[in-house]
């Protein structure tokens, strides 16, 4: 399935956990360092960086770019160590996270609440995914290296539902988050 | 006594970090082809045919198999009948991270534990000396990404816990893992030994040719046993479920006190990254 981004509503519904899709659109690159920054910005009230009203967030901080390559090799990161921030992301609008692994129970009740989506990339998988990333930008947090907040085009990035927003997961139950 | 300058060290420790992270061990490889074979999950197989044409695009391209390129693990063997000459042998070590990973485009991610501030050139290594007879340098660089160092675990067991409590704590730090460390993931398991002692031999572990067991009949027996229940646990590629879990358990070993059983359990992910050469 092709799905354009930002994400609109409509489509968010019809993601079923376990497909496998391709992502077409601009997406916004943070982890632990980014996260953190911006939470901080919002308690001191500046600006954040970026609108993330509907936006789609990629846990990933890419190799440096190797010469005559739009991007070096760039994949997922653990998504657990970003649960603490995910409340605070869903109420900035954001309607998709890309990510590794599965996610906290109450992330997945707030995605559910959100009418959001948690996506999987295939963590490791990073020369190959490189491919699919037409344009980069580093927007903000520049200081922060690989952690810096980056602007992705990305054009039929695969990546599986893992977690819907009517409470399906790709995970087998058994194996969940585990706290 | 043979000389070798710094330089050469240098040198060599930069290709094998540049090596380590484009070109994926050919057991590697010919492991997650079989399991492809042997996998019966459509998704999981779909995760491996991935994960294989990745590394293939890593080699051809010469781009990192994976974006974390983890932090320099050095494991270096030197022949006493060397003498390092115009430098600093672990400064020579530090340089050749620092080289490797700034001229192969590789990602920088050390950083102060507490102010978190990025150190900038990936140093510095984490070198493991030692003294050995001869008169050759034996380097093996293993970069080690966190996905799956985060997982990992040391615990301290009773002597009477046995095989039984070794059993228990592989599954469980594997279980608790889960699909973090970018499964079919390898283990690394130490035993005995003392603290720091247990957790080197697990890392060591990982270096072992997959398919190698251990000399000792009754540790590889273990190290099958364990590969089988892992790949019970429906983990699987991904943590999408499946029965490649793990490709492979190894076990290293050291004589330990009467008062414990201290086991170690490193997880590496599924590439598992180490090359090796020689000066």
């Amino acid at each position: 399935m092709e799905i354009d981004l930002p994400l609109v509503d409509k489509q968010i519904e019809l993601l079923k956990a376990g497909d496998l899709v391709h992502l077409n659109g601009w997406i916004y690159t943070a982890r632990d360092a980014a996260h953190k920054r911006m939470m901080e910005d919002q308690l001191l009230g500046n600006i954040l960086p970026f609108d993330l009203q509907r936006q789609t967030i990629y846990y990933a901080g890419p190799a440096p770019t190797p010469p005559g390559k739009v991007i070096g090799s760039i994949g997922p990161t653990t998504s657990s160590r970003m649960d603490p921030f995910t409340s605070f992301m869903l109420h900035q609008g954001v309607k998709g996270f890309i990510g590794k692994g599965p996610r906290s129970k109450e992330i997945r009740r707030a995605l559910q609440q959100h009418g959001a989506v948690y996506f999987a990339a295939i963590g490791g998988a990073a020369a190959l995914q490189a491919r699919s990333i037409l344009k980069i930008e580093t927007i903000a947090y520049e200081d922060l290296g690989a952690e810096a907040i980056r602007r992705l085009y990305v054009s039929g990035m695969a990546v599986y539902v893992a977690n819907d927003c009517h409470g399906g997961s790709i995970f087998p139950e058994e194996n969940e988050y585990k706290e | 006594m043979r000389q070798v300058s710094a330089s050469e060290i240098t040198r060599k420790v930069s290709e094998l970090c540049m090596d380590a992270n484009y070109n994926l061990n050919d057991d590697i490889v010919s492991a997650l082809q079989k399991a492809m074979i042997q996998e019966e999950d459509n998704r999981a197989q779909e995760v491996l045919g991935l994960l294989l044409q990745n590394a293939d695009v890593a080699r051809r391209e010469h781009m990192a198999i994976c974006q974390d390129t983890g932090m320099a693990v050095v494991f270096m063997e030197l022949g006493q009948e060397v003498h390092v000459v115009d430098g600093d042998l672990e400064a020579a070590v530090h340089e050749g991270v620092r080289q490797g990973y700034q001229q192969g485009y590789l990602r920088k991610s050390t950083t102060h534990p507490i102010t978190r501030e990025n150190i900038g050139d990936n140093t510095p290594a984490i070198l493991h000396l030692r003294m050995v007879s001869g008169d050759q340098i034996k380097i093996t660089v293993a970069p080690k990404g966190f996905g799956s160092e985060n997982m990992g675990g040391l615990f301290f067991l009773k002597p009477g816990d046995g095989v039984k409590g070794i059993y228990d704590v592989v599954l469980e730090t594997v279980l608790k893992a889960g699909g973090n460390p970018c499964p079919p993931i390898i283990i690394g398991v130490g035993i005995g030994g003392t603290m720091e002692h247990c957790t080197f031999l697990a890392k060591k572990a990982l270096l072992r040719h997959i398919g190698s067991y251990h000399p000792e009949p009754s540790i590889a027996s273990m190290e099958k046993e364990l590969l089988n229940l892992v790949n019970q646990t429906n983990i699987g590629p991904q943590g999408f479920g499946g029965k490649t879990t793990a490709l492979f358990v190894a076990i290293e070993t050291s004589p330990t006190h009467i008062a414990g059983l201290p086991v170690a359990v490193n997880i590496g992910c599924h590439a598992t990254r180490h090359k090796t050469d020689y000066l």
